[in-house]
């Protein structure tokens, strides 16, 4: 798979501060990569680097094998877009907004028509043309950014953390867009995260950064399947406890976590240790499940996340679990908050980190 | 109190009676402060495009400069440009533009010009720094970026271009210094409204302070409605 940018050895300081620290990283042509960090580990100015906005402290960038220099980068720059976390529009109507990245481009009039109208319709906009921007809502100003990005036809688009102002609503709708977007046009896409869900759902890859280096780079199975340390110091929040470990007789070792909750795992451990056990590991259900799982608790539902596709559960079984179901399943066991309900999982899938 | 309501009485008759005398000193005023506001938006602009975009050893110098000259009286700077206009002794003498309207242009376009530096540069500073980002990321030269980001600030401006128009019509100490008020060649509204007066002319001197006032709401009036449109 061809390359459509690289960064080598990307070092970026602001003042004493190192944003970016000796980043490497490779783009591949037609994938959607997740930059996965919590706040303040450097995922945006990698981003502003990657969309040529920025110019590294050090190191190389390339995009589409041509080594980024002043003089070529506003002719690259025009390649690939990025969309603001922070929803950034022009004093103009939709329009016009939409326009601007083909009328730069000096696009024929006929086509900037045409390319607006199908971007706006593809974000569900179309009719909106004539509504000052500044005056729609926060969702519909990010799919007016989206329409934009889309009517240029960009070969990169670079999100920064696109949907974390919305409603898990719009939040979907854009998401949807996203993976449409790569899945129609064939847009490389790199999405800038601090949500887990999302850079599970979304992405072919997924890179975890922390302290501006890139730490880990993997498919999401190969990162989410073996929690490591960088993902654990952030997304620790959810099912990640700190329990008392003893090895049983039978080869399995017994992690007592508080309130009389133990997990059972096959990891060889023992004394103070920590353990996650991924959502997606977790099967839910109303009636207990005969099933050779060695881990089985009941409990209740206390919270539910409407993630678009996928409803977010925290149930209480003594300690509160984080499940992920699909709305369907959601929906056909008719769950509400306070209903009972069973989480069944494998030793196997219970990590000590 | 009989001579203001005579005053005016008769101001409305030489204003709606058509005077040509009224009439030509208020075309004047138009085109001289008109032609002021072009030159010092065109010179002005670009000056607040570099204050309010770049960042430069003795930026703060330059905008405390202007922001100084805000404050300058005319008269003042009238004096300055007739020294510099004088045709014996002055640098730019040989030019013989002294008692022309040109040199009220020039003059007037000077004098405002802190107000267009000053206001612009305020105006393009308030801008969202990531407007500027955007227009880059959606493929704007640097060229294209600041006329994005002028119209972004374009109500500033307009208000900016508003105030300097209204301060060029309505000033007296560089028109008359270096104008020379010459009735029917130099002389503008201000400087006819001061020699009418002193000619104790006072129907004259209401009429043409009542254009004047009028010019100066209508011009504010209108920018006002464009801007409202705009948002």
């Amino acid at each position: 798979m061809t390359n459509i940018a690289e960064l080598k050895h990307i070092t970026r300081t602001f003042g004493e501060v190192k944003a970016v620290n000796d980043a490497n990283l490779e783009i591949r042509q037609g994938e959607i990569l997740a930059l996965l960090g919590p706040s303040g580990s450097g995922k945006t100015t990698l981003l502003k680097i990657m969309a040529l906005l920025e110019p590294p402290t050090s190191g190389e960038v390339y995009f589409c094998s041509e080594k980024v220099n002043e003089k070529n980068v506003e002719r690259l720059r025009k390649e690939c877009t990025m969309i603001f976390q922070k929803t950034t529009v022009f004093n103009a109507n939709v329009f016009d907004n939409v326009a601007y990245g083909l009328r730069v481009r000096k696009a024929p009039k006929e086509r900037i028509q045409n390319e607006v109208t199908q971007a706006l319709k593809l974000v569900g906009l179309d009719g909106f043309e004539n509504r000052r921007t500044r005056k729609l809502s926060g969702g519909e100003q990010q799919r007016v950014a989206i329409a934009r990005a889309f009517a240029i036809n960009t070969r990169l688009l670079l999100l920064d953390e696109p949907t974390a102002n919305l409603d898990p609503k719009n939040a979907a709708i854009i998401e949807g867009m996203i993976a449409e977007a790569n899945r129609e046009k064939g847009t490389t896409v790199v999405i800038a995260t601090h949500n887990m869900f999302q850079a599970e759902k979304i992405p072919t890859r997924i890179a975890l950064m922390g302290n501006g280096r890139i730490n880990e780079a993997g498919t999401p199975t190969e990162i989410f399947g073996k929690l490591s340390k960088t993902l654990a110091s952030f997304a620790a929040v959810e099912n990640t406890f700190t329990g008392n470990a003893k090895k049983a007789a039978n080869g399995m070792t017994f992690i007592d976590i508080g309130n009389e909750v133990q997990l059972k795992t096959t990891a060889q451990s023992e004394g103070c240790v920590n353990v996650f056990v991924a959502p997606a590991d977790i099967i839910l259900s109303r009636d207990r499940l005969e099933s050779s799982a060695r881990n089985i608790f009941k409990g209740r539902i206390i919270e539910i996340s409407d993630l678009g596709t996928l409803v977010k559960l925290r149930v209480d079984v003594g300690k509160p679990f984080v499940v992920q179901i699909t709305k369907c399943s959601f929906d056909d066991m008719g769950l509400n908050i306070n209903a009972e309900v069973f989480l069944t999982f494998k030793a196997s899938n219970v990590q000590v980190i | 109190m009989n001579q203001i309501i005579d005053g005016l009485v008769r101001a409305l008759q030489l204003i709606f009676s058509g005077n040509p005398g009224v009439y030509d000193i208020t075309l004047r005023s138009l085109a001289i402060s008109g032609a002021a506001t072009l030159m010092a938006l065109l010179w002005g602009t670009p000056m607040a495009l570099i204050l309010g975009l770049k960042n430069f050893r003795g930026k703060f110098l330059i905008k405390g400069f202007f922001n100084t000259m805000l404050g300058i009286p005319t008269v003042t700077l009238g004096l300055i440009l007739f020294l510099f206009f004088e045709k014996e002794t002055g640098i730019a003498g040989f030019l013989h533009l002294l008692y022309t309207p040109t040199a009220i242009v020039i003059g007037a376009a000077i004098l405002i010009t802190p107000i267009i530096v000053s206001f612009a540069t305020s105006a393009i500073e308030a801008v969202d720094p990531q407007v500027i980002s955007l227009a880059q990321t959606l493929g704007a030269s640097e060229s294209t970026t600041s006329v994005t980001v002028l119209k972004e600030a374009s109500s500033g401006i307009l208000l900016a271009g508003t105030a300097c128009f209204n301060r060029a019509i309505a000033e007296l100490g560089v028109a008359l210094m270096v104008g020379g008020n010459i009735a029917g060649f130099t002389d503008v509204l201000t400087t006819a409204i001061s020699r009418e007066t002193q000619r104790n002319n006072i129907d004259i001197a209401i009429a043409l302070s009542m254009i004047l006032l009028a010019l100066v709401f209508g011009v504010t009036i209108t920018m006002n409605f464009l801007q409202r449109r705009r948002k």
